[in-house]
């Protein structure tokens, strides 16, 4: 009895004990840099998990500088209009792969798959050309295709998992209603592919904020450039001098619309993952 | 409310040949059941009428119109599915709503016609209920509410109340059937449960590998089926079958031998079939009388089942390996283990010959 309880007390401080390693691990590298950005710049190398002196320097710094303003807004710009696209793209194909029968549609899905696994680095010289022929180097609208091309496929895998899911039932209730498959798309099946979406939207946003190499590549000037270019390029005093201060400040403002995001859409991705266990 | 024709209609799936040159009218108002084992094609039929498939070829035919190429909205059909099929995300309301709204009805009569099938259906209360807070039967009852409030001209139900259990399948039988009487529309059901065929039907249409089997009301299927497939499917428990012989036959009436049995003079006319051909008798499970054992007719019996109201005797057949079943008003004296002679009742015998079909009643005696 006594013994008994002891085991499941101790198993407890091992769960918790569990969790918070993880905890540490996976949240500790964001604190410091929080933590980095508030400290003047002459404590930075000191290594202490509590800043002894904090302020607002680096952020009033970074803030100071439009051509950080700017590549912030050419990131919303970027991202949105990447999930935007994504997810009309991606919705209208998986309702033509996951609900319409024709021939080579597993091929096609096949196809899908294979070009999301090429790394960014193999398709970067042929992207440039493609850019560059169609006018978009150092445009903004240049980064949104290139993402778009990487995002797509995920989304379209995971959409069209999400809509072969939904009872081919309802999809011919509503023909007997006299839909046509876009008011089908939209009215019936887009009200509950809501829990796909946010989650497929979230990681095209998040892809799309976060990209680095073709961001470098295909921008020039800092009026065109993207937050994660613009946080690399920040430049401090001198040469010799890299200005970790206004770094991290930087880093932490363009996290935490991210983290905003996910604690916003959380309950909906958690909730599109069981809604469809459930008939009815 | 219209009436349905279909004139040799076929359906082919890639190489599969589903429904064969199929004939069969329905009336203005009728209700019609399909019935017929898994995979005879029941529900396919059905989505054929609704435009959910292509006709492959034939021809359909809903009030005076040729249907084939019209989509289900123009068909003025409306459908009720296995699984409901109600959009989860709205309203009942809305659910009703949806089918009149897309056809740019003008809002009051949406309104109007909302609240009247509501009213039919007794939904009024959960008209701002979404369909996760409905029970089974009344997600059924909103599910016939989508489809009427079009007001098609012809119902389709497909398996509508197999989700339900047993005591409320009962009841919304007696809605459905009180329904139909109410609205007077052209229904037509699929099932494969024969007593929900058997007490909704104007006329039972009997499938059997995409082919149609027997059509006709359920006193005509139960006492006279036309073939030994529909003699089988319809009553249960199941009529017996047993080998016989032709005795003798001619025009009007026949004498047959069956295993087991002594000689029975039967109604049917058998001179299209000579002497000595072999049939098989069929007797309904309550159509038989068991006696004292004599030499010549002797059956053991191997189990008796008390159902209450009514009991079932199981006898060992002297050919074959069905038990032949017995059954008799509750209660009996008939106990396992003992020995019977089996006396079929003449006026309930079917006979069929090797291709199934059954022999029809001499003239003089179907004229009676
Ligand atoms: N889309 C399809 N493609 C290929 N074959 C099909 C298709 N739909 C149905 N079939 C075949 O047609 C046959 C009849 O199917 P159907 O659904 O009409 O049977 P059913 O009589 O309704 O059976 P149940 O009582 O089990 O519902 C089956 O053999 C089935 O495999
Ligand atoms: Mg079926």
């Amino acid at each position: 009895m006594n013994t008994r309880q002891l085991a499941k007390v101790a198993k407890r401080i091992g769960f918790w004990a569990l969790i918070a390693l993880i905890m540490v691990y996976a949240v500790f590298p964001f604190y410091y840099a929080v933590v980095t950005s508030l400290k003047p710049s002459s404590d930075l190398f000191r290594v202490e998990l509590w800043p002894s002196s904090w302020n607002l320097d680096n952020y009033a710094h970074i803030f100071s500088q439009t051509s950080f303003l700017r590549a912030i807004f050419n990131s919303i710009v970027v991202a949105f209009s990447v999930v935007f696209i994504a997810l009309l793209f991606g919705l209208t194909a998986s309702y033509a792969l996951g609900r319409v029968r024709f021939r080579g549609r597993s091929t096609v899905l096949l196809v899908i798959l294979g070009v999301s696994m090429f790394p960014q680095v193999a398709v970067l010289s042929g992207l440039f050309e493609v850019i560059r022929s169609l006018n978009l180097y150092n445009n903004p609208a240049g980064l949104i295709l290139s993402y778009t091309i990487f995002t797509l496929p995920f989304t379209v895998w995971v959409l069209t998992t999400f809509m072969k899911q939904l009872p081919m039932e309802l999809e011919e209730a509503a023909i007997m209603d006299g839909a046509t498959p876009w008011v089908t798309l939209t009215k019936v099946f887009l009200p509950l592919m809501w829990p796909a979406m946010a989650t497929t939207g979230l990681l095209a946003f998040i892809a799309a904020w976060n990209e680095f190499l073709f961001a470098l590549t295909f921008t020039l000037t800092d009026a065109q450039r993207t937050v994660p270019v613009a946080i690399a390029l920040l430049s401090g005093g001198s040469a010799y001098e890299l200005p970790w201060g206004p770094i991290m400040a930087a880093s932490v403002v363009v996290t935490v619309p991210l983290v905003v995001l996910v604690i916003i859409f959380q309950r909906r991705i958690v909730s599109g993952l069981t809604a469809g266990a459930v008939k009815g | 409310m219209a009436s349905v024709k279909l004139e040799k209609v076929n359906k082919t799936f890639g190489r599969d040949h589903i429904i064969k040159d199929v004939d069969l009218s329905i009336g203005d108002g009728e209700f019609v059941v399909f019935v017929g084992p898994s995979g005879c094609g029941k529900s396919t039929l059905l989505r054929l009428i609704a435009g959910l498939e292509s006709i492959t070829d034939g021809d359909l035919i809903i009030g005076e119109t040729l249907v084939n190429d019209l989509p289900p909205r123009e068909r003025g059909v409306g459908m009720v599915f296995q699984s409901y099929a109600l959009y989860p995300h709205m309203t009942v309301y809305d659910n009703m709503a949806f089918g009149l709204k897309l056809a740019k009805t003008a809002k009051e009569t949406v309104h109007e016609r909302v609240m009247s099938t509501a009213k039919i259906l007794q939904l009024e209360e959960l008209l701002h209920r979404k369909p996760k807070a409905l029970s089974g039967g009344q997600r059924q009852r909103v599910a016939m509410g989508r489809a009427m409030a079009r007001e098609p001209r012809i119902l389709l139900f497909d398996e509508p109340l197999s989700n339900l259990d047993a005591s409320l399948r009962v009841q919304m039988r007696n809605e459905i059937a009180r329904l139909h009487n109410r609205l007077g529309s052209t229904m037509i059901y699929v099932t494969h449960d024969q007593v929900e065929a058997m007490t909704l039907a104007d006329k039972i249409v009997v499938l059997n590998r995409g082919n149609v089997e027997q059509v006709g009301n359920p006193h005509e299927l139960y006492q006279r089926p036309a073939t030994k497939f529909v003699a089988g499917f319809i009553g249960s428990p199941t009529m017996n079958f047993m080998p016989a012989e032709l005795i003798s036959g001619g025009a009007d009436g026949c004498r047959v031998k069956a295993a087991g049995l002594s000689e029975v003079p039967l109604p049917q006319a058998a001179h299209d079939y000579p002497k000595g051909t072999s049939l098989t008798l069929g007797v309904r499970p309550e159509h038989l009388r068991l006696e004292a054992p004599t030499a010549d007719n002797c059956f053991d019996i191997v189990n008796v089942e008390y159902l209450g109201n009514e009991v079932y005797v199981y006898l060992d057949p002297k050919e074959g390996d069905t038990l032949l079943i017995h059954r008799s008003e509750a209660p009996s004296q008939w106990k396992e283990g003992q020995q019977v002679s089996l006396v079929p009742n003449t006026e309930h015998v079917h006979l069929f010959d090797e291709s199934g079909t059954a022999l029809k009643l001499a003239q003089t005696r179907s004229a009676a």
